[in-house]
Parts: C-alpha cells; sequence; structure tokens
C-alpha cells in the first residue's frame, strides 16, 4: 500500500491501462501539454506521446463524438471533461449516440467509452461550472455512472471502467484531488462497478452517501458517536449505475433508520430513487421515515458564504441525523 | 438560377469540380416565397397510418420515365473518367440493379406503411439511389459508411439484404436490429455500415471518430459520411469539420442535398451558398456535383477517397440530388413544393431512367435486360415484405437484451449490482 492523493491514484490508473492496451487513449481539453487542468494528467504526454494523450480543442461535441465513433470501431478512449458541466453541448453525442447505439443496432456494437471528469459544487465557480449530472446520467440505460469518493476507488474503479465494454460516466470531484488515502500497488488492482462500500460500521443509523457526501457524512457519524453515543454506519455508494441496492438494503435491516446524502438537487436525484427502493423493498424494518438531504434546491450560487449554505455540510446532516434518532 | 450553386468569386483551384447546373428544378427562389409563413405541416407526427392522406396516385411506383437527353455531353465526360472507364459491362449492369432494386424496396415498404404493417416515421430514398449506389461501390475494403435517418438506401448498397430491412421495418425479431431500431437505425458493422441515426446532425462527429480510428491503427481507409442539406446548420457539423482538417482526417461529408430540411427549401435555411462552401473555412477541399449521374458520383467520391487514402485529407461533398417522396410518409408533401416540381425532375434527371439511357446507348443493356431486373426488384421486394410478415414479433423478454455488453455476457460480467430500475 502506498499513500497517494486521488489525482495521483486517477493517473496511475490511467497511465497503467494505456501501457495495458494499445486502444486506450486519453483525449480532452488541456490533457497533453497543460498536463490537465487538475494536473490528472502531469507527465503522460511525455511519458505515451502526443498520440495517445491528446489535446483537443475547446469542442466537446466533437471529440466526444469522435471519441464514441472510435469506440464503436473497437478503440478504448477516454474523454476527459474540464467540467461535467460542459458534458451539456456534447449531450446528443454522450445519451443518444454512445448510450443508445448497442441496443438499436440489436447487440451488434459496442461503445467501450469512459467519459471522466470533476463534477461538483463547492469552489465558487457559479451555476453554469457547479453540475452534479449523477442523476440524468444514470437516467439514461446505456450508460453506468459511477462516483468514486476515495484515492483507492478512483483508482480501482477507472481501471475497471476503461476496461469495461460499455460506456462509463465517471464523476469525480475537484475537492477530493487533493484527497489522499492508501491505494494497492498492484497492476491488477481493480475495483468492480455495482459494488458498495460499507465504509464505517454501526448499528444505529445508516447514512448512505456517495462523492464528497461520504467525507461530510464520516464526519457527521463522527460526531454522532462522540457527543451522542450513536453508532452510525457509513454506505458509499461508489456506483449509482449498477446500484447495489443488496447492501443498502442489508444497511437498513441492521439500523432501521436511514439518512440518505448526496449534493446532487433533489428533484428527481438519485437518493429519490433509492428512498424508494427503501420504502418498497425494506418497509417492514423501518422505524422512521426515510430522510434526505440534498443540495439547496436553486441555481448553484457564486458567494462562498451561500454555497456553502447550498452544498449539505456537517451540521446540516447533523440536524437531520438527529431528526431520526 | 443558373449558377446558383457556384455564383462565388472563390479561387477554382481550391474546388474539385463546380457543375453550370447544379440546381433544383425549381431553384429555391422559386419554391416557397418568404412570407415567413410556416407551413401548415412540418413535424413528423406519429400518426398512425391510418390517418396518413396519400393522394391516390402516391402509392403508384415512381417508374423511370424517357428522359430527353440533354446531359449527353456531360456524361461522355464522367464515363470516360478514371473511375468509369474500367468499369466492366457487368458491373455496370449490377450498379442499374441496384439502384432498381432500392427504389422497388421503397416502393414495396411504403405500401406496407400505407397497409398499417410499419409504424413510426418512414423516410424515403425515392430520387436519391444514384448518391447511395455511386459512392458506395467506389469504396475499398478499409472504407466505412454512416448516414443519417434516410438510410434504407445506404444499407442495401452495402449489402444488407431486403429481408432483414424490412423485418427491421415492420418491428419485427428478424430485422437487422432484431426490431429495436426501425427505419431509421439500421447498422451492419460487418459491411463496414455504422447507421443510420436518426438526430439531424448527430452522425457528424461520429463519422469523424471512425476517420479517426482507421487512422490511429494506420489503416488505408476513410469514413464516408453522409448528411442531408438540412445537417449542415448543426453545431457538431462544424466542430467535426474543424476537427478533421486540424488532426487530418480521412472523413468525407457527402451532404446530400435534396433542396429541402424536412419542409424548408433550402433558400429558407441556409445562407451562404454552396452548402459545401462552408469547408473552405477550414481549408477543406470541397465541391458541388450531380447527384442524378451515377459516373459523376462515382468520380466526385473516387477523388475524394484518393484524398483520403493518399494525404489523409478530409473532403465536403456537395451532391445535388432531390427526393420524391416527402421527408416522411407522414408528411403531405403539399405545402411547400409544388407537383410541377417533382414531375419536372423525375422526367429530366431521373437517377434510374439517365443510366439507363446511359447503358442502353453503351450497348450493355438491353430492354428485356433491364425488364428482368425491373421484375426481379419487385418479386425480391414483395418477397422480403412476405418474409416481414411472416416473421414473428421479439418476445417481450427480449425488451431487455441489448442494453449493456456486460448483461448480455452474464458468464464475463464483472460487476454486481443493480442495473435495470424496472424489467418485464
Amino acid at each position: 500500500m502506498a499513500t497517494i492523493t486521488y489525482r495521483e491514484a486517477l493517473n496511475q490508473a490511467l497511465a497503467e491501462e494505456i501501457s495495458r492496451d494499445d486502444q486506450v487513449v486519453l483525449m480532452g481539453e488541456e490533457v497533453a501539454q497543460f498536463k490537465g487542468s487538475y494536473k490528472v494528467s502531469e507527465g503522460m504526454l511525455e511519458k505515451f506521446g502526443p498520440d495517445r494523450i491528446i489535446d483537443t480543442p475547446i469542442s466537446e461535441a466533437a471529440f466526444s463524438g469522435l471519441a464514441v465513433g472510435a469506440a464503436m470501431m473497437g478503440m478504448r478512449p477516454v474523454v476527459e471533461f474540464m467540467f461535467w458541466s460542459f458534458c451539456y453541448v456534447a449531450f446528443d453525442q454522450i445519451f443518444n449516440n454512445a448510450a443508445n447505439v448497442r441496443y438499436m443496432s440489436g447487440g451488434l456494437i459496442n461503445v467501450p467509452i469512459v467519459f471522466r471528469g470533476p463534477a461538483n459544487g463547492g469552489t465558487n465557480v457559479g451555476a453554469t461550472h457547479s453540475h452534479t449530472p449523477e442523476n440524468f446520467a444514470a437516467n439514461t440505460p446505456g450508460v453506468k455512472v459511477i462516483c468514486p469518493a476515495t484515492p483507492a476507488d478512483a483508482k480501482g474503479m477507472l481501471k475497471s471502467a476503461i476496461r469495461d465494454n460499455d460506456p462509463v460516466c465517471m464523476m469525480e470531484n475537484t475537492i477530493l484531488y487533493n484527497l489522499q488515502g492508501e491505494v494497492p500497488e498492484e497492476d491488477e488492482f481493480l475495483v468492480p462497478l455495482g459494488k458498495a462500500n460499507v465504509i464505517r460500521e454501526g448499528k444505529d443509523l445508516s447514512i448512505i452517501a456517495h462523492g464528497k457526501s461520504v467525507h461530510t457524512a464520516l464526519q457527521v457519524a463522527e460526531t454522532l458517536e462522540e457527543k451522542h453515543r450513536v453508532s452510525v454506519e457509513v454506505v458509499d455508494l461508489r456506483s449509482i449505475r449498477p446500484l447495489d441496492v443488496e447492501t443498502i438494503l442489508s444497511s437498513v435491516r441492521k439500523t432501521n433508520r436511514v439518512l440518505l446524502v448526496e449534493e446532487n438537487k433533489p428533484f428527481c436525484g438519485v437518493d429519490a430513487q433509492i428512498a424508494f427502493i427503501i420504502q418498497d423493498q425494506a418497509f417492514d424494518h423501518l422505524d422512521a421515515p426515510v430522510k434526505r438531504v440534498s443540495a439547496i434546491d436553486v441555481p448553484q450560487a457564486y458567494s462562498k458564504t451561500l454555497e456553502s449554505f447550498q452544498i449539505p455540510d456537517h451540521d446540516r446532516v447533523l440536524a437531520k441525523a438527529m431528526e431520526l434518532l | 438560377m443558373e449558377g446558383l450553386h457556384h455564383d462565388t468569386n472563390l479561387d477554382e483551384e481550391k474546388t474539385a469540380s463546380k457543375p453550370k447546373d447544379a440546381t433544383h428544378p425549381s431553384g429555391p427562389e422559386s419554391s416557397v416565397e418568404g412570407d415567413g409563413a410556416a407551413p401548415e405541416v412540418v413535424e413528423d407526427k406519429p400518426d398512425t397510418p391510418a390517418a396518413v392522406s396519400q393522394p391516390k396516385d402516391s402509392v403508384a411506383p415512381d417508374e423511370p420515365e424517357q428522359v430527353v437527353g440533354s446531359e449527353e455531353e456531360e456524361s461522355d465526360v464522367f464515363a470516360n473518367k478514371a473511375a468509369n472507364q474500367n468499369l466492366s459491362p457487368g458491373s455496370k449492369i449490377e450498379l442499374y440493379e441496384q439502384m432498381v432494386r432500392i427504389r422497388r424496396f421503397e416502393e414495396r415498404s411504403l405500401r406496407a406503411y400505407q397497409q398499417g404493417h410499419i409504424g413510426g416515421f418512414l423516410h424515403l430514398y425515392i430520387g436519391q439511389e444514384a448518391v447511395a449506389v455511386g459512392s458506395v461501390s467506389a469504396m475499398s475494403k478499409d472504407d466505412h459508411v454512416i448516414t443519417a435517418y434516410r438510410d434504407h438506401g445506404h444499407a442495401l448498397a452495402v449489402g444488407m439484404d431486403m429481408d432483414e430491412c424490412m423485418a427491421e421495418l415492420f418491428g419485427k425479431k428478424t430485422g437487422c436490429s432484431k426490431g429495436k431500431g426501425g427505419s431509421m437505425h439500421f447498422f451492419a458493422p460487418d459491411k463496414n455500415f455504422w447507421g443510420g441515426h436518426g438526430i439531424v446532425g448527430g452522425q457528424t462527429p461520429l463519422g469523424l471518430g471512425m476517420a479517426y480510428a482507421l487512422k490511429f491503427n494506420k489503416k488505408k481507409g476513410a469514413c464516408l459520411c453522409f448528411m442531408g442539406d438540412g445537417a449542415t446548420n448543426q453545431g457538431p457539423f462544424y466542430e467535426s469539420l474543424n476537427l478533421a482538417s486540424l488532426w487530418n482526417l480521412p472523413v468525407i461529408y457527402i451532404i446530400e442535398n435534396n433542396g429541402y430540411s424536412m419542409g424548408t427549401a433550402e433558400a429558407r435555411h441556409s445562407a451562404g451558398e454552396p452548402l459545401a462552401r462552408r469547408g473552405d473555412a477550414f481549408d477543406i477541399e470541397w465541391s458541388v456535383s450531380h447527384g442524378h449521374d451515377l459516373y459523376e458520383v462515382r468520380h466526385t467520391i473516387s477523388e475524394a477517397l484518393e484524398r483520403a487514402h493518399a494525404e489523409s485529407r478530409p473532403s465536403v461533398l456537395e451532391i445535388i440530388t432531390y427526393r420524391y417522396r416527402g421527408h416522411s410518409v407522414a408528411d403531405p408533401d403539399q405545402t411547400y413544393r409544388s407537383k410541377e416540381e417533382i414531375e419536372e425532375y423525375k422526367k429530366s434527371k431521373d437517377p434510374i431512367s439517365l443510366f439507363k439511357e446511359k447503358l442502353l446507348k453503351e450497348g450493355h443493356l438491353t430492354e428485356e435486360v433491364a425488364a428482368d431486373i425491373d421484375k426481379r426488384a419487385k418479386e425480391e421486394a414483395e418477397a422480403s415484405a412476405e418474409f416481414a410478415q411472416a416473421s414473428p414479433f421479439p418476445e417481450p423478454e427480449e425488451l431487455m437484451d441489448d442494453v449493456y455488453w456486460e448483461t448480455d455476457n452474464p458468464e464475463e460480467k464483472k460487476s454486481s449490482g443493480t442495473m435495470f430500475f424496472e424489467t418485464i
């Protein structure tokens, strides 16, 4: 095990898979000479050359669609979005073309592609750059959606995503890029998609979260343990589609109380689906209604003060947890 | 009207060819006068087949008519170009047969639509046959094709058979996409045919990606990316042109300009003619040529393929053509163009009649052989409708197949968890 950052974990995953498979390329804005807008691809141009690490113009529809076309022909492109917010100008290429080609061709064509990049608020960049589209990506059958929260998962899940024969949307978080964590060093370290991680065991309350919310949940669990002697279980979803329904349900059956936390907006958000599944399949195990904390339901605010109110933080999650106890 | 598509002062050397009469029969000026009124019906509606009203005579096949030979000199020029001079008589007859087969297939599918066997949209290719057949016939082994939703002609031209195509239209299990794609989404990757795409202009970056993959893997191949005139106004097309030129990608954008983007005539949808000139802004070779002359299409495409293979450079080829039927069958086709306009094109520029005349003159075809080809094409189309009719519909549980590679290949599945949230 080595302790590295989330950013370094992504870099290792990309480098290992590009070395392993000659059909894997990384393309996107500023990924090569600039070393990545968030330095995820630092050193990779020097190592792999411009045929494998490809700077694109600011032209998401063209390079996303180009990568989908190349994937249909058998390549395995990794497309980096500087922000997932920018996928909106390439929406047709991802959610019509990549997502539907397999189905519409009766299974004749696969699209082994990864779209990845940060999808988060909290950095005071305003509404256009702060989208968290995991919910509507996951609303599209044909794509898979993952949101790793730790350096180990960032590496292991990105490697799995690149080897996956279906389109994968991987949503990262700029605030997590400097997060340090232990990551296994072997080349074949793979974290399968669709497997949630019970990151903290507990017996009184389940907090289910994904992405950066997992870390907020862990802080709240600490507080509840220390100040209120409440034992909190934290489930890190890791993957949105496929979704580890079994792990969610077994945690609910164990604690009988559940709080869902996400930085996504609430309406038709990921947790809306999860709340439905819980009431549908574990109703008799609930001692309280399912509660939920999400981003405040307005466009993402610029001002630091406003945005810090908007995104679920320790105190807001704690207050909601207390309602359940 | 004369010279409409080439009335520019651009450097002649920059363009491959600029025919003097590459215009639509009536020209945009006369097609719809600009009072700004929207046509009454401009959108495809998911009409039930019964609700689609067709003029009685519209069911009649588009019979090739005798053509008065004003194109004679020009056609000789293209017949003698490198792309065509070595064509064997047998190959020429085969190309003729391909066009006839496409037309008879389309006519039969129209009947099936009117009989209620085909749902949704049906965008017919009748009138444009020489473009797909001429283009595809110029391809080599590593060349690939992608197109938009008016895809039946291209599908048959690459060698898909009528049965799988007709069955797909009928929504049957035996269709090329198992009944999951429909008219707009035919695919045959084993024949280098990558669809069949429903969103106007949405395939233009995909074609770029195919060219990129060919170049990345050092294949001597190109991607022919077909599109309509309406698609030239979609943003991704320009983004694709920029990357195609910037990265020297062997993609050939073929604008099948049939004069109308649905019911909106070119003069009402596009500023700056000819459309292909838009390639010039990106230093891409462009040309405008006729789509009614199969020899000319083959010549134009062959030059672009040569440029793609030898120099890895893209092209934008505007090929002037015409569709005899509406944008789709649900299109009443009365609001935006005149019957006379359609009749005029059929009479003077029908690609099948023109090619037949040439082959008769060249002595490669006889009326008897032509009649036999036509008879066989009709029989093949009829048989495909019978095949489609007799084929089973997909079972409800097949809804769940073909979404993800992984769920179709459970023995090799690496992920876990729930993939579908409402199932059969």
